[in-house]
């Protein structure tokens, strides 16, 4: 047999039929819904006189709308309270599990996939949700879909695709200490560009990948949208077992066993291509930061703003003019001279035990600068739970962060969590688009370990050398 | 789905790179439960200036472009979160068509889910409909079973799509009907799969 990568594998695993010109009708395994981008394929569903075909295949939870302050209240915005009892009607007619805002399994679609064992290595995975690409990090080929494609894939367990081309990223080396995979996701981006992945699934391969953590890898595969390729993908390894094992959904006894040893024919074979190769060395990481307005306008925390009269061509000084005024930023300051207003920690890319974890240790007797306004937005109900349970609440409020019920929060804004005009923002998500985190807001993307000391110092610092 | 066979229509220029979906449509106005009615969100943030007063420099407050229905922009097009809300808020303003060297993915694909058609071109050819659309009533003939976009003087470039994709936005056919068409298949692979990874079957119970 030829040998084939991992995404091969699961590709070929999934083909129900293919046109003539090669588009594929592909088997869907899972499909995770929020409140935002479905409830136009349950209205369509509706009218065309049509039902899911699988609906247990399906998990849905409300989360960019929810607030993250105390939830008894109800939620004040009328708008966002019917999109979310939409969600909730919708799923109950249908027949699919919903886990209700106040369930303490609710949180980030991304977060609680993982977390039930609902994700799993060899599946396909996708949402009406571009960070899908997040599951990846067990070996699953899960990607994003607009509503249109939620409809169909409730109506058909199947989706319409072309077949992407595939990416081989290897990071090999040894990452400094103190830097994370955020670290090393942010400086891939803003090697190939945020359209340099488009048109392919991207797998990550190397020593450095090997080593990180199951939360490692799915904050490197979340934002390999970012880099606009459709999925992101780290093959399974024992790891991935281990973390699986025992979660509610996952599967047990002698389906587990099975499970299992499917797991480990699934890494790439020895001898398979990708259509392209791209090589970072670790070493070449330093915590990064963005400057401007697009992932890709990244930069090493000891690096500089950019200056828009030395780029190499008219467009490209067009757009970072564009964005550093929307910054509001002057060329050539040094990133550590760059004040912040406010901190986030929290979404799908850094809202999982580990990242709290961590940002405690480096929180843990320091108190948040009195210019800066911080909170922590836990990834799920469970992971606040959790994260509670080992004291990290307490760490974090004796610094002066606040400290927030689970859900998208600041990350889009879309609750009532928004940056101000001109407020700057370190943040642990993965958009730095303008008005993304609030109209006239500014962001700028770090690790969680990067926003505790600039929440701390008021400004960025350098955490490889940091007290 | 309405099919896009020939369309003549007024240009409207945009001249960024890495135009996302955020930019298309703000979050604020994604908490609708329907497709339309998106108009008054599309560019909302870029309609206006730091006061609140429509900005007369933003294409879409100009007069000349008010019926405008192909969106001529840069690379990247469409990045960013998957929302559909993006190409449902392009045609409640009137757009059948974005011309682009190059589009984010699953944007590219919502497209085509709305009787919208995203022509790539290439870049020098993209800079040229640039150059052309500073006349005001700049106008482009696109005409997909050709695969040709014209211009006013008869300048005509080719652009590549999907035969599958082609077809089905020529005819404007609903594709979840396409795919229930291929019921049997569907099923047979579910017999298939199920017994060779069963665990990828065991369905949740609704709670
Ligand atoms: S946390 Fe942010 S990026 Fe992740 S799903 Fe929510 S809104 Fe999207």
């Amino acid at each position: 047999m030829a040998a084939k990568t991992l995404f091969e594998k699961i590709w070929d695993a999934h083909v129900v039929r293919t046109e003539p010109d090669g588009t594929t009708l592909l088997y869907v395994d899972r499909q995770l819904v929020h409140e935002v981008t479905s409830p136009q394929a349950f209205e369509g569903l509706k009218l065309a006189g049509r039902k899911p075909r699988r609906p247990g295949a399906t998990l849905a939870v409300p989360d960019h709308n929810v607030p993250t302050t105390d939830r008894k209240l109800g939620i004040a915005d009328p708008v966002s309270a019917k999109q979310i009892r939409t969600l909730e009607e919708n799923c109950r007619d249908c027949g699919i599990t919903v886990f209700g805002m106040n369930d303490v399994r609710q949180g980030i679609v991304h977060v609680i996939g993982p977390e039930q064992g609902f994700t799993l290595p060899g599946m396909t995975i996708v949402c009406g949700d571009s960070h899908t690409s997040t599951h990846g990090a067990f070996g699953a080929l899960a990607f994003g879909i607009g509503t249109s494609e939620v409809e169909h894939v409730l109506a058909t367990q199947c989706l319409l695709q072309t077949k992407p081309k595939t990416m081989e990223i290897r990071v090999d080396g040894t990452l400094s200490e103190r830097c994370s995979a955020k670290d090393v996701i942010l400086a891939i981006i803003g090697k190939i560009g945020t359209a340099g992945g488009t048109g392919y699934v991207i797998e990550y391969t190397g020593s450095v990948i090997h080593a990180l953590t199951m939360e490692g890898r799915m904050t490197l595969c979340n934002m390999s949208i970012e880099a606009g390729a459709r999925a992101g993908m780290v093959a399974p390894d024992d790891k991935t077992a281990s973390y699986i094992k025992g979660r509610p959904m996952a599967p047990t006894g002698d389906l587990w066993e099975q499970a299992v040893k499917a797991w480990r024919a699934l890494p790439t074979d020895s001898g398979a291509t990708y259509d392209k190769t791209v090589e970072l060395r670790a070493e070449q990481v330093a915590p990064q930061v963005t400057w401007g307005t697009s992932p890709g306008m990244v930069t090493g925390v000891d690096g500089m703003v950019p200056d828009p009269k030395a780029m190499p061509d008219d467009r490209a000084r067009k757009a970072t003019e564009r964005a550093l005024e929307y910054m509001g930023l002057a060329p050539n300051m040094p990133i550590t001279q760059i004040a912040i207003d406010k901190v986030f920690i929290g979404s799908c890319t850094n809202s999982r035990i580990e990242d709290l974890r961590l940002a405690a240790s480096f929180a843990k007797g320091r108190k948040v600068a009195k210019s800066v306004h911080a909170m922590v937005v836990p990834g799920s109900g469970l992971v606040k739970k959790q994260a509670e349970q080992e004291g990290l609440d307490k760490i974090f409020q004796a610094a002066g962060f606040e400290w927030r019920e689970a859900g998208c929060s600041m990350c889009l804004a879309m609750n009532a969590d928004v940056l101000q005009p001109g407020e700057r923002c370190a943040s642990t998500s993965n958009r730095n688009f303008e008005g993304r985190q609030g109209a006239g807001g500014r962001t700028h993307l770090v690790s969680p370990i990067m926003a505790v000391a600039a929440a701390v110092e008021g400004h960025f610092v350098d955490i490889r050398n940091w007290k | 789905m309405q099919p896009f066979t020939t369309h003549t229509g007024l240009v409207a220029p945009l001249d960024r790179v890495n135009v996302d979906t955020d930019q298309i449509i703000p979050k604020q106005f994604l908490k609708t439960i329907k497709r339309t009615g998106l108009r008054e969100g599309l560019f909302y943030d870029w309609r206006k200036r730091k006061d609140g007063s429509p900005d007369p420099d933003f294409f879409l407050n100009q007069p000349r472009y008010q019926r405008a229905t192909i969106l001529l922009t840069r690379d990247n097009f469409g990045c960013g979160s998957s929302r559909e809300h993006a190409p449902w808020a392009l045609l409640d303003q009137g757009f059948r068509c974005v011309i682009a060297p190059s589009y984010a993915d699953i944007f590219y694909n919502n497209c085509f889910q709305n009787g919208i058609l995203p022509v790539v071109l290439k870049t020098d050819e993209v800079q040229a409909l640039f150059k052309g659309v500073s006349k005001e009533g700049y106008t482009l003939t696109v005409n997909l079973d050709a695969q040709t976009v014209t211009t006013p003087d008869g300048a005509t470039y080719r652009f590549d799509i999907d035969p599958f994709r082609k077809d089905c936005l020529y005819k404007g056919l609903d594709a979840i009907g396409l795919s229930l068409q291929h019921d049997s298949a569907i099923a047979a692979y579910e017999k298939r799969r199920s017994s060779e990874a069963p665990w990828l079957f065991t369905d949740l119970a609704a709670r």
